[in-house]
């Protein structure tokens, strides 16, 4: 039986865990469901499209020029905010490879002791001391790192992200370190786009009902009735959100920590990363440095291919997380790390043989005893 | 790369982890750690260390510079990204070349190597200990470029 290895060049991108769908080869990074951020797109560049089919053309004309050009230019910002955000990555910290993985089970086991046989053994937690604050780091069983502070773990994106502050369907993405500042302007120029189109309606239904007639007005123009609609119920939620989102900052809160309640009721002031101060809060978050992608989407991989003539079916080797338990059952027996996440994938070959233990009752002391019975006569 | 002993094998792997003390910034502990004990001197690991926190220090600070890029990069839509590299991603190339400096010249001639937190997401700075397989004499200081032992 010949066995013939084939290796091939893979992106990393097409290798990495956690459920986010890429594409433009690994240039662009979403979650898997997509529907609501379509609905999004569709929304906006329907009302959009509307408005610069119906009230623009009058507006024009009877008001000011200028009025459908603002609109373009922030019809256009809001675009490309929404794209930004849903296509980059929010700041995901990968999985720690094995031998990372082993080297903080070792840490963990050294700091717990020896726990007596029946007992659940404690959480796994590191306490940190964060600006004179005890802040408590939880360890992450699926991507078996200790998460660093203010980062969780998204269960729908199944990946740990820094900084995460929610996962948005509208945007089809979390939102975390690196595109929180493009949500927050995403939501504060659609707020205004919205307003605007609102306002605009409104104006130019009155300009055209001085001259025609109510009715008149909306059957010469029937996209405004939706335009109305679409806005009015936007107008709440949009709006709504980016003062959340602005409370949010002036105070450097995720919404995260919000909903936990992290820094509010009895631990009220003692949030340790804002800088008690609003201008700079803001200024952090909005103005602070671009952080790089940690995830190494579109370097090169190299993975084996092994097909031997007697299977003419070809085993990849999958260089995938290895099997973990669950976060929600931490009690299981340690993770078995059977595949490895190294560059260089071993052919799966190896791997039966490696797990074949000797049985207790071995040959070799067979053997011994056997030598020894001979000697003895 | 790699350290130039032939017969070098992996032995241990230890992990240096971030310093949270002062925040979320990007900070590594100092604390040096003892399976390094025999094979570095300390003052040196320690400024490896401090220099690379002081990099990531100059690459995360808030400062004039920082808001005048963020400004101008949000009155453009943050289309100046597509051609422009951010201040961060130019530290990280410094960091980058830095570190293949101190493992050319200090870590490799004692069987170290250091690898760039960027490719373990940040999170820890990973340095390999690499172990001299069989004795052919050639002691562990020692980098031997060729492949054939001294005779």
């Amino acid at each position: 039986m010949s066995a013939v290895m084939i290796t091939r060049k893979v992106r990393k991108w097409e290798k990495l865990p956690g459920k986010n769908t890429f594409c433009c080869d690994g240039r662009v990074m979403m979650a898997r469901q997509k529907g609501v951020f379509y609905l999004t797109l569709f929304l906006i560049t329907g009302t959009c499209a509307l408005f610069f089919a119906f009230e623009c053309p009058y507006l024009a004309v009877h008001l000011c020029p200028a009025i459908p050009v603002f609109a373009v230019l922030l019809f256009l910002f809001v675009m490309a905010m929404l794209l930004r955000t849903s296509f980059s990555d929010p700041g995901v910290l990968p999985r720690a490879l094995p031998e990372e993985a082993t080297f903080i089970e070792m840490e963990i086991e050294a700091a717990n002791g020896n726990v007596p046989a029946g007992q659940r053994p404690p959480p796994r937690i590191r306490n940190v001391q964060i600006n004179n604050q005890i802040v408590k780091l939880k360890y992450c069983y699926t991507c078996k790192i200790f998460r660093p502070p203010r980062a969780s773990h998204c269960s729908i994106c199944d990946n740990c992200v820094d900084r995460f502050d929610h996962h948005c369907p509208w945007v089809g993405n979390c939102v975390g370190k690196r595109n929180y500042r493009y949500f927050y302007l995403f939501t504060l120029s659609l707020s205004l786009l919205t307003i605007y189109i609102f306002t605009f309606d409104i104006v130019h239904v009155v300009m055209r009902s001085m001259n025609g007639g109510f009715l008149n007005t909306l059957k010469e123009t029937p996209g405004t009735v939706l335009e109305v609609l679409v806005c009015f119920f936007t107008l709440w939620s949009v709006v709504g959100l980016t003062g959340f989102h602005t409370y949010l900052i002036s105070l450097n809160q995720t919404t995260n920590e919000d909903i936990k309640g992290s820094w509010s009721g009895k631990n009220r002031g003692q949030n340790p990363y804002s800088h008690k101060n609003i201008i700079k809060n803001c200024c952090e978050v909005l103005c602070g440095p671009t952080y790089p992608s940690v995830l190494d989407r579109r370097g090169l991989l190299q993975e084996d291919t092994l097909i031997s003539s007697s299977n003419p079916v070809p085993q990849s080797t999958k260089t995938t997380a290895p099997l973990i338990p669950n976060e929600h059952t931490p009690d299981d027996a340690k993770p078995s790390i059977a595949a490895s996440a190294e560059k260089n994938a071993s052919p799966k070959e190896e791997h039966p043989a490696a797990t074949k233990v000797p049985p207790l009752a071995s040959p070799e002391t067979d053997a011994e005893t056997s030598i020894a019975k001979e000697r003895a006569h | 790369l790699r350290p130039c002993h032939v017969n070098a094998s992996l032995a241990n792997k230890v992990f240096i982890q971030r310093d949270y003390s002062e925040g979320t910034t990007c900070k590594f502990q100092t604390k040096f750690p003892s399976e390094l004990e025999s094979r570095i001197e300390r003052t040196l690991f320690e400024d490896t260390v401090k220099t690379l926190n002081n990099y990531y220090a100059e690459a995360e600070k808030i400062g004039g510079q920082s808001y005048l890029e963020g400004c101008l990069a949000c009155a453009t839509a943050y289309l100046i990204f597509l051609c422009m590299e951010t201040r961060y991603e130019k530290v990280l190339k410094k960091i980058a070349k830095y570190i293949q400096e101190q493992n050319e010249k200090i870590y490799a001639p004692r069987g170290l190597l250091i690898t760039d937190p960027i490719e373990r997401g940040m999170r820890v700075i990973e340095i390999s200990i690499y172990e001299d397989r069989g004795s052919s004499g050639s002691s562990s200081g020692s980098s031997s470029v060729s492949g054939s032992t001294a005779r």
